[in-house]
């Protein structure tokens, strides 16, 4: 079993997000960078399968240099080996362009599974991983919170609104993680120590025979026009009272006649 | 010359999703700002009977794409067939909500097409026949203006967002032929929640409790119960395994924008904020005044849950009747 992960460094979900000076992009400098949430999800669903298939598990992010941070990390949970796509021409792509780089990658790498997180926690795009799966002509399977393998074939439980429902298919596949599907292990010691060892490959998008001017910032069809702070709410305002029950009446007058909500 | 604005809807076993009609709507304002058409889409089996529903929203036309094989929602079969629909119908615009299913459908649809898409709007503004689409990112701390280049946008709204307006106005109904194609995925089994639980992402008033609550919800549910709302809890609550994975609200949760939002024993982590800021209305109850979530509430009770909630129960049972 060939699994292949795909896995973005973004800025962890605690980090406080300021707008740059240029009003479109956002300050870099003190951002702590992590693995993304539902990445490290995707890392440990795949290890997991491997361990139980035999077979290997290979970790690829595009990014800048410090993206190789988030693949060391996975090689210390446990991947074999890692790609690394860096490349100043691919700085800035949108959804598909990342995903049209993605999937020529993966054109060169030999996978029967390719696992991703549902979504980035920068951008939000839920986008990336169903467009890898369109551009390599395999099925995709979105949200999913159980895996079992079985003949060739995968059986994947996924979340829907108001339920689950279980989609099958034939491998090669790709699916991406949620919540509840496995706890992600910490990289241990012995581990951070081997994935010094273990094997990244650094790519050009050119290298992959993509074409850097159909990609990056300049040829993004979704362009950021303004990045603004949500509207800021009116100062809070407290409700008084004595007991628990003055306070719960006044309450609920203030939402039943004033604010005419309930 | 690509125009119009097609709005893909959705329903399943035989109801549309709420996010329909706010997609039609938002459709028929947007068609009338550029002074061109809305066509609807309905796919699924069985479901002509359902386009009269979408008929006061005001499309100009209903195509009902009804065959056996998109009963149950796969990627394959829907994208297959709506790809087909949009070739014939040849729209500027898609329009859909940012619902489970919405969000697995449009990412792929925009690969096959090769179209720009703004994932999760929250406003959608047309200037100069353009749009700009306001969507949330880093689950909220920041809100983008976005604008799609290309003949054809794809805008995916956030559930409970955008208005509701009837606006009926002549309508076509169609049933073109439908090309299933090749599925390569297969539903063998479904598990619907039953009974009266509204989803949490359509719910008009959201009651979460917190590491507050020390485990204990019937506090919680018995207020959602007065308020006819649905129960939400925060990150915390969920790795302690007191609630399932699918009432989280937040960044690595669910997105939750309803009218009324009641926060109890939470004391309001940045990532929880991020999943509940866009609520009209917030109420939180805590003990600790100094709690950040009172610097995103509009009105506020320092108090212990446990005493206040049953109190507030009480109180809303007597003007609920």
């Amino acid at each position: 079993m060939e699994i292949v992960v795909l896995v973005k460094q973004v800025p962890d979900t605690e980090s406080l997000i300021e707008i740059a000076d240029d009003g479109v992009s956002i300050k870099t400098q003190d951002i702590k960078w992590v693995m993304n949430p539902y990445d490290e999800i995707a890392v440990e669903e795949a290890l997991q399968i491997r361990d139980a298939q035999s077979g290997s598990v290979t970790v690829v992010s595009m990014g800048p240099a410090k993206a190789a941070e988030t693949i060391r990390t996975a090689l210390a949970m446990g991947a074999d080996k890692g790609v690394h796509i860096n490349d100043p021409a691919a700085e800035g792509s949108d959804p598909l362009a990342t995903a049209r780089i993605l999937a020529a990658a993966l054109k060169e790498l030999p996978f029967d599974l390719i696992i991703a997180g549902h979504r980035a926690v920068d951008e939000d795009n839920y986008q990336v991983a169903s467009a890898v799966a369109e551009f390599l002509g395999i099925p995709q399977i979105s949200m999913v919170i159980k895996t079992e393998m079985a003949d060739g074939r995968i059986r994947c439980h996924r979340t829907i609104d108001g339920g689950t429902v279980v989609v099958e298919a034939a491998l090669p596949a790709l699916f991406t993680t949620q919540r509840g599907l496995n706890e992600p292990r910490y990289a241990s010691l012995p581990g951070i120590m081997k994935a010094k060892k273990k094997p990244m490959a650094v790519k050009t998008i050119a290298e992959l025979g993509i074409d850097p001017a159909t990609v990056g910032a300049a040829n993004r069809k979704i362009r950021v026009a303004a990045l603004n702070f949500p509207p800021q709410r009116e100062a809070v305002r407290m409700v008084e009272g004595e007991a628990a029950a003055d306070k719960a009446a006044e309450l609920v007058k203030v939402l039943h006649e004033e604010a005419k909500i309930i | 010359m690509a125009q119009g604005v097609f709005v893909v809807t959705e329903q399943r076993d035989g109801a549309f999703r709420k996010v329909s009609f706010e997609a039609v709507s938002e459709a028929r304002r947007i068609a009338d700002s550029l002074g061109t058409d809305v066509t609807a889409v309905v796919l699924g089996s069985g479901v002509e009977d359902l386009a009269g529903e979408l008929e006061k929203y005001g499309p100009d036309k209903i195509l009902v794409a009804d065959d056996a094989a998109l009963a149950d929602y796969t990627t394959d079969a829907y994208s297959n067939v709506l790809a087909d629909l949009v070739a014939s119908v040849d729209p500027a615009v898609i329009l859909m909500g940012a619902t489970i299913q919405g969000k697995d459908l449009s990412a792929r649809l925009a690969a096959r097409l090769d179209a720009g898409l703004a994932m999760d709007c929250t406003a959608v503004k047309v200037s100069d026949g353009k749009l700009t689409c306001t969507r949330p990112m880093f689950g909220g701390k920041i809100f983008a203006d976005v604008q799609i280049e290309g003949e054809l946008q794809i805008v995916v709204i956030r559930p409970n967002v955008m208005e509701i307006s009837e606006n009926a106005k002549q309508c076509v109904v169609e049933k073109p032929a439908v090309q299933v194609g090749e599925v390569k995925t297969a539903i063998v089994d479904k598990n619907i929640d039953t009974g009266d639980k509204i989803e949490l992402t359509e719910a008009d008033i959201v009651v979460s409790g917190g590491r507050g609550t020390g485990g204990d919800f019937a506090v919680i549910e018995q207020l959602a119960a007065a308020l006819g709302g649905a129960v939400g809890a925060s990150r915390s609550v969920v790795d302690e395994g007191w609630r399932p994975h699918s009432d989280q609200v937040g960044q690595t949760g669910k997105v939750v924008s309803p009218v009324l939002y009641v926060a109890c024993g939470i004391s309001g982590a940045i990532q929880h904020l991020a999943g509940m800021s866009t609520s009209k209305y917030i109420v939180a109850i805590n003990k600790d005044p100094e709690a950040p979530i009172f610097s995103k509430a509009d009105l506020g009770v320092v108090g212990d849950l446990f005493d206040v909630v049953p109190a507030v129960t009480e109180e809303v049972k007597k003007i609920r009747g």
